[in-house]
């Protein structure tokens, strides 16, 4: 097997060795992801558009890569950096190796790192910029290449819907805005029996309104919320007019509608075992994250929102919810794969509060309402 | 939720002796959970009859009970002590079952004592079979077909309607005892007579075979809150069939996809919950390897021994947290330990792959059943991380101590094709190492597969290092090559093999060409957050994550993973020592492999290296921290025999030198040494053949014990009387040749004592000296000991003390010795002389209160015991009575003669403590698990040789009022003395025979000892075997006999007619 190169925007050089496809070139940010299973399912998360993911679990690949555990048709990654990469899978839905699929979707990867160490330094220094090269030549070259390549700002642009579509089902109608989602979002909705059109990241709200819906979800996505300016926009626009449900980048969103901010952080939370804490019931949650932004602490209190989950390590936000009206989000992954379904309900939550204010019961927005107008 | 107030004072039950199915884990989750509850302010109560245990040491506890585990007893302690709460669940079966009976007699309620943790409704539901499947049917969750029977008709019955094969599980039993795998009516009948005999239910669960599934368990926690997590999931290298216990285990699952993964979880969080546990659980599963189909297999509602393995898999300690959660904290609100920055509710996520190998005692006995099943047959296990399966399993491999440093067994070669087919199909202790061999004979993966049902995932990896194996062969000191062996844990040993040269060689060459391991961190969480962790594996990777301080600091090497004759209480002694080197400024550092003991929790010393015990892996550690010294005295035979290769390598080793230690164990210098002293020990001669065997038999005159003089730990070793059973032996137990000798030794027949002191080279104190219920012949590890010594003259012991002293000195003893002797005949022999910690250092520490591990660590360090405070010679004797008694695992090793000799066999050890012998006696014995009787029956055949001794116990035993039985010889000798007795056939010709008695339950003690010669299918065999299974005493040393008899007579009162009066006549 050829020798692969992992080079980091400080200069660390990490030997491997190839697999999967070519090189593209391509530098990314390097996150690593803590799950121990469900890299199919990282594999093909769009929030990781533009990344290299370096997986801390050594044995990736053990049970192959089959054809139900996408969470989109096309990986938006760009590299996948293993400690090892199996090539004899074994599973009874394999289909093929890791390696063949990301040669098949012309995504690079390497294997054969100290990829504990890798984590290690991005653990201390934060989140950086690296390119996988296949021979040592023009080093300095290389790393200047690196730190002057300005990471992307459109990724979700990139992986959004490009248009409008409809996976019909005869229950609520709920329209889902694209800014990278995950399946996993779409397959709670439509288990739970609603008719779910999907819409492009930058559709207005107005076509939003015409389509009737009974429930707005904004999807995961990738980057930094601040760069996604139609998503704030519209959902300055919808609030009030229909309950709305937000997941990661669609939970920043929503909390940056709302006048909090948002912030970076050091090296993200990406893995399936982040506990939260679910403020009104005391219990706690294990789930499944992937984000580099969070929505800080401190801005919320000058909005109407109320943080409602809040991670129990660090102490972040977790969730939040409009003091008044049928809006909440939260910034873990309730549609888990992968990683632990812990925090399925909400789905039953949102169906619950799209109920409530299309029978017209009396629901905390109409409350307001009422209240005002008496 | 904040922890409870209005509790204060918490009973806590340990798990009593070792046995097999229940072992050294209980100590480390018991330590944990008392130093948990204490770390809260409660006071802590414990009561355990393991005095082999570090939980049993007055530091870890407020008040430590060391009485018998039994409801009378622990009754007593509760109206003593008045307990607010009793916490059963870090106690294994013994203390659930404890807590379950303390209830049911309403001692609990009585005395206002609460259960803490999980209740015994919920325990009830997942130990009792028909519950436990009524509650999966109620949650539809799926369980193989199966019912409960209480006869063999209605299993029989079940059976025909459903199919073979069929599974057998008796209810509320250890480690599956005497359950079994039948494929026909035959034997599906004589399980379930077996499995109802030994289940206190009177019940077994006869179920659907889903053998060849894939087995998973998942550890999981609970809080008061409803917070449920999993800290680990396992994946089992053997499909389901072989005993979780039996099984190569490795963590993470490996073959399972995200969704297997959670649907598994789903499944598990759900168990725990519906069972309102409070604290640990483990959940098995069997998943079919081709669906999504699962099965619920079983659900443990406490911590166990996969919890103990889980926690050091991960380094999330369950038994701490799981006592904290009983006491009323919730997951989210105490740290993690290990990162001491994050939160207990917190899924651990590894960066690295662990395995388990259990420890077989088949080195032992050779006769056992080495099929695997669903009865448990390990005595212990070894753990090793790798950073991947390959290193992780090789490294697991080199740390078993079986005789092999790798996937190879020499004398597998031998094995025909067919024969190797065979094995292959039926799980066994050596599988891997026929799988190994397959491959390197070509044998196809698919066949393999089809044989074994092991994942293929799992296969390919061994195909791969077979391969692996194959091309280094061709390609010696090849640079890159071995980089890759390296990483994919190859030991120097077996590149020595491939390239035909020696271990130091191949290590010496790739320090030079710098192929060295580093060091990796566990720490929960795959180095997301910052640790301090001071748990470390190597690999060979880029960066190392330990490195030396500048302090001074000493290696401790443990003794590996608990086996018969080498158990927990070599890991006692090693805690001791790492705690006495922190004591006096040292920072102490640990290598050891065994994941069930206290010494491998990373709190216990500074620095925990989890690593095989071999050179190489010792040797690396040494060259990263530069110690003062490494310690080997504790670490029993595992550690003792690194001795020469760390000396020549040069190592300083602390304490005793290694001429002393070979002076010991070199038969020649040590016949010199005490010919020097002039210091007496039984007549010793070697032979080379079996005619000099012959002659020099008669030179030392018999009896005689003869072993051959290449095993070790007493195997093959045997008492022969006479020619005739010389030549028997001779012939068919040994090969005898020049270079593979026979030791003959006298065997006299005397009271064996034991003595362990402490030396400083100078003064040589010795806390304690034990006397042996049975008389020399019987293993000292498998004889009742008594402390102080009750028939020993004064005269005789300063004797013992005076030989102790001398060759304490006259090898420079520097730290412990054991030495022991035996009194025949009026004059004191020297038998074995160990320069190290012994099996009964524990014991003696705890009942004379002297600290000897800490003491003898001490003197390694510089210090003398003057100037700690000591003079040489016996330390005055305690006046309470303490017995250690052995305790055996004889019911899980079907076809294993239990008949006590020069091989050791027991697998734990109770003590007995109170002021006269007979009330001591008396606990140890009920606490190792034997029933005293006052009245019934006793069933008497003895060897000739022993029939007038025989007829002393019977007269005593029926003078107390028990009736006699007994085989037409021994029938005989007690007719003549006029006693009643009832003669039993022996087996041979008749239809109701000696078996029958046994079977149904007419005695309460067979009393059996060996005929000479020992072929093990004698009726003599299966009389003992028959008593084990039916769960009836049997008693194959008069010796022990006459100590119970004694108990009961002190007990009981016996019944004699007033003398007649001579009539004056006038």
């Amino acid at each position: 097997m050829s020798k692969r190169y992992l080079l980091l925007e400080d200069g660390t050089i990490y030997e491997g060795r190839a697999f999967g496809a070519e090189l593209n070139d391509y530098v990314g940010e390097v996150v690593f992801q803590t799950g121990m299973t469900g890299y199919q399912e990282t594999l093909s998360d769009p929030s990781y558009c533009g990344q290299m993911v370096v997986m801390t679990y050594p044995l990736i690949g053990n049970y192959g890569i089959n054809r139900d555990d996408f969470e989109t048709v096309r990986p938006a990654l760009k590299a996948l950096i293993v400690k090892e990469a199996e090539n004899d899978p074994s599973n009874f839905r394999s289909e093929m190796s890791i390696s063949q699929f990301l040669s098949q979707k012309g995504i690079p990867g390497i294997e054969g790192i100290d990829t504990r160490s890798l984590v290690k330094k991005i653990r201390r220094s934060g989140t950086m910029k690296g390119i996988l090269i296949d021979d040592l030549a023009n080093l300095d070259q290389v790393i200047n290449h690196v730190k002057q390549t300005a990471l992307p700002k459109d990724q979700v642009s990139q992986v959004s819907a490009v248009k409008p579509y409809v996976v019909p089902g005869r229950g609520l109608r709920v329209v889902l805005v694209d800014y990278g989602m995950k399946h996993g979002i779409l397959r709670e909705l439509t288990e739970r029996g609603c008719h779910v059109t999907v819409v492009p990241y930058d559709t207005t709200a107005d076509e939003v309104m015409q389509l009737q819906p009974d429930g707005i979800m904004l999807s995961n996505g990738p980057g930094d919320p601040k760069d996604v300016l139609q998503g704030i926009d519209l959902v300055e626009e919808l609030v009030g007019k229909v309950p709305i449900f937000g997941i990661c980048l669609g939970h920043q969103l929503i909390s940056l509608a709302c006048g909090a901010n948002t912030e970076r952080l050091k090296f993200g939370h990406r893995g399936a075992n982040h506990p939260v804490k679910v403020i009104e019931t005391g219990e706690a949650w294990m789930t499944s994250q992937n984000h580099g932004y969070t929505v800080s602490t401190e801005s919320i209190k000058h909005t109407k929102l109320k943080v409602t989950h809040q991670a129990i390590n660090d102490g972040s936000v977790e969730g939040v919810e409009h003091e008044s009206l049928p809006i909440f989000s939260v910034q873990f992954h309730p549609e888990s794969s992968p990683g632990p379904s812990d925090a399925n309900i909400l789905f039953d939550q949102f169906l619950n509060m799209m109920k409530e204010n299309k029978l017209g019961g009396v629901t905390s927005c109409q409350k307001e309402q009422i209240f005002v107008g008496s | 939720m904040p922890k409870r107030t209005d509790i204060r004072r918490i009973l806590v039950i340990g798990s009593g002796p070792i046995i097999i199915g229940q072992a050294a884990e209980f100590d480390y989750s018991g330590t944990q959970a008392c130093q948990a509850l204490k770390e809260e302010g409660y006071q802590v109560i414990l009561a355990n009859s393991n005095p082999a245990t570090i939980m049993t040491d007055d530091t870890i506890a407020d008040v430590v009970y060391m009485e018998p585990l039994t409801p009378e007893f622990l009754s007593k302690i509760i109206r003593k002590e008045r307990p607010d709460a009793l916490l059963a669940t870090l106690g294994g079966q013994t203390g659930l079952n404890l807590a379950t009976e303390l209830d049911q007699r309403g001692v609990l309620q009585q005395y206002n004592v609460e259960l803490l943790g999980t209740n015994l409704e919920a325990i009830e539901k997942a130990e009792d079979r028909e519950l436990f499947r009524q509650l999966m049917i109620d949650l539809n969750e799926p369980i193989p077909e199966s019912t409960i029977v209480s006869t063999v008709e209605d299993a029989v019955q079940f059976a025909n309607k459903i199919g073979y094969p069929i599974i057998v599980r008796p209810a509320y039993t250890l480690g599956g005892t005497g359950g079994g795998m039948c494929d026909d009516e035959q034997s599906l009948i004589e399980t379930v007579q077996n499995g109802l005999a030994v289940s206190p239910a009177n019940q077994c669960l006869i179920e659907r075979n889903i053998a060849g599934y894939k087995e998973v368990e998942y550890e999981v926690m609970r809080d008061s809150n409803d917070n449920a997590i999993v800290v680990c999931n396992m994946e089992n290298f053997d499909p389901v069939g072989v005993h979780t216990g039996d099984s190569i285990v490795v963590a993470p699952s490996q073959t399972l996809s995200d969704r297997e993964y959670q649907m598994l979880r789903d499944v598990s969080l759900k168990l725990i919950r519906e069972l309102n546990i409070e604290g640990g659980c483990n959940v098995q599963l069997a998943l079919n390897p081709n669906s999504f189909q699962y099965y619920v297999i079983e659900v443990n509602p406490r911590v166990s021994r996969s919890s103990a393995l889980a926690s050091k898999a991960t380094g999330y300690p369950i038994a701490k947290l799981a006592a904290k959660i009983s006491v009323g904290l919730t997951l989210d609100e105490m740290k993690n330990p290990v990162t001491g920055r994050t939160y207990a509710h917190f899924e651990p996520s590894l960066d690295y792959v662990v395995t388990k190998i259990p420890r077989w005692p088949f080195d032992k006995f050779q006769a056992a059943n080495r099929t695997l099943g669903t009865q448990m047959k390990a005595t212990g296990e070894v753990m090793a991380i790798g950073r991947n399966f390959e290193e992780s399993l090789q490294k697991a491999v080199r740390s078993l101590e079986i005789g092999t440093h790798e996937l190879y067994i020499p004398k597998l070669r031998q094995l025909a094709n067919t024969e190797l087919l065979k094995r292959l199909q039926k799980a066994d202790d050596e599988r891997l190492f026929l799988i190994a061999e397959a491959f390197r004979r070509e044998f196809k993966l698919e066949e393999i597969f089809n044989l074994t049902q092991i994942d293929y995932w799992f296969l390919h990896k061994l195909e791969d290092l077979i391969n692996l194996e194959q091309q280094l062969k061709t390609q010696p000191w090849n640079y890159d090559l071995t980089v890759i062996a390296k990483r994919l844990g190859f030991s120097d040993q077996t590149l020595a093999r491939l390239w035909d040269t020696e271990e130091k060689f191949i290590y010496d060459w790739r320090l030079e060409e710098h192929i060295n391991p580093v060091y990796k961190m566990v720490d929960t969480c795959a180095a997301e957050f910052e640790s301090e962790t001071p748990y470390f594996y190597s690999t060979y990777e880029q960066e190392t994550e330990s490195f030396a301080s500048n302090r001074k600091k000493v290696v401790v090497l443990g003794s590996g993973p608990i086996r018969i004759g080498q158990g927990i209480e070599f890991d006692y002694a090693t805690v001791h020592s790492v705690l006495a080197l922190k004591e006096a400024g040292y920072e102490a550092i640990i290598i050891n492999n065994n994941p069930e003991t206290v010494s491998t929790d990373f709190h216990i010393s500074d620095k925990l290296y989890f690593e095989p015990l071999t050179i190489e892996d010792v040797m690396h550690v040494i060259n990263l921290e530069q110690p003062e010294g490494v310690i080997v005295q504790f670490g029993g035979q595992t550690a003792i025999s690194l001795v020469d290769d760390l000396v020549e390598r040069g190592v300083e080793i602390l304490g005793t030198s290694k001429t002393a230690i070979d002076c010991a164990e070199d038969r020649d210098q040590f016949e010199q040494m005490l010919e020097k002293l002039n210091i007496a020990r039984p007549k010793a001669k070697i032979a080379t053949s079996k005619e000099e065997a012959i002659g020099l038999a008669r030179e030392v005159g018999y009896p005689i014990l003869v072993r051959p003089s290449y095993v070790l730990g007493g195997r093959a070793m045997e008492i022969v009387y006479e020619e005739r059973d010389l030549n028997r032996y001779m012939e068919e137990a040994v090969n005898v040749h020049p270079n593979r000798p026979v030791l003959i030794d006298r065997y006299l027949v005397g009271q064996e004592l034991e003595v362990d002191a402490i030396s400083d080279g100078e003064t040589v104190v010795i806390p304690g000296m034990m006397e042996h219920i049975e008389r020399a012949g019987v293993h000292s590890g498998d004889s009742i000991a008594v402390y102080p010594t009750q028939s020993i003259p004064e005269s005789v012991k300063q004797t013992c003390a005076q030989i102790t002293t001398e060759i304490a000195k006259e090898l420079n003893v520097k730290g412990l010795i054991n030495i022991q002797f035996v009194y025949h005949e009026g004059k004191v022999y020297v038998l074995e002389v160990n320069p190290r910690s012994s099996r009964t250092v524990p014991f003696l520490s705890k009942v004379t209160g002297v600290t000897m591990a800490n003491l003898a660590t001490q003197i390694m360090l510089g210090r003398t015991l003057a100037d700690l405070g000591y003079r040489s010679g016996l330390i005055e004797e305690d006046s309470t009575i303490s017995v250690k008694v052995p305790v055996f695992s004889f019911e899980k090793l079907r076809s294993v003669d239990i008949t006590l000799g020069p091989e050791m066999k027991s697998t734990g050890e109770v003590i007995g403590r109170d002021n006269t012998l007979e009330k001591a006696l008396y606990k140890g014995i009920i606490a190792s698990g034997l029933k005293v009787p006052t009245e019934g029956a006793v069933l008497l055949t003895v060897a000739d040789q022993d029939k007038q001794e025989m007829v002393n116990l019977a007269t005593r035993f029926h003078a107390l009022g028990f009736q006699l039985y007994a085989t037409t010889g021994s029938a005989n000798v007690i007719k003549q003395q006029g006693l009643p007795v009832e003669e039993v056939n022996k087996i041979a010709d008749h239809k109701r025979n000696i078996l029958n008695v046994i079977e149904e339950g007419r005695v309460q003690f067979v009393i059996n000892t060996l005929s000479r010669g020992k072929q093990t299918h004698t009726d003599g065999f299966k009389i003992r075997r028959e008593a084990v299974e039916h769960g009836i005493a049997c008693l194959t040393s008069l010796d022990t006999a006459e100590a119970i008899l004694t108990v009961i007579e002190s007990m009981s009162f016996s019944a004699s007619p007033m003398p007649k009066q001579e009539v004056v006549t006038v």
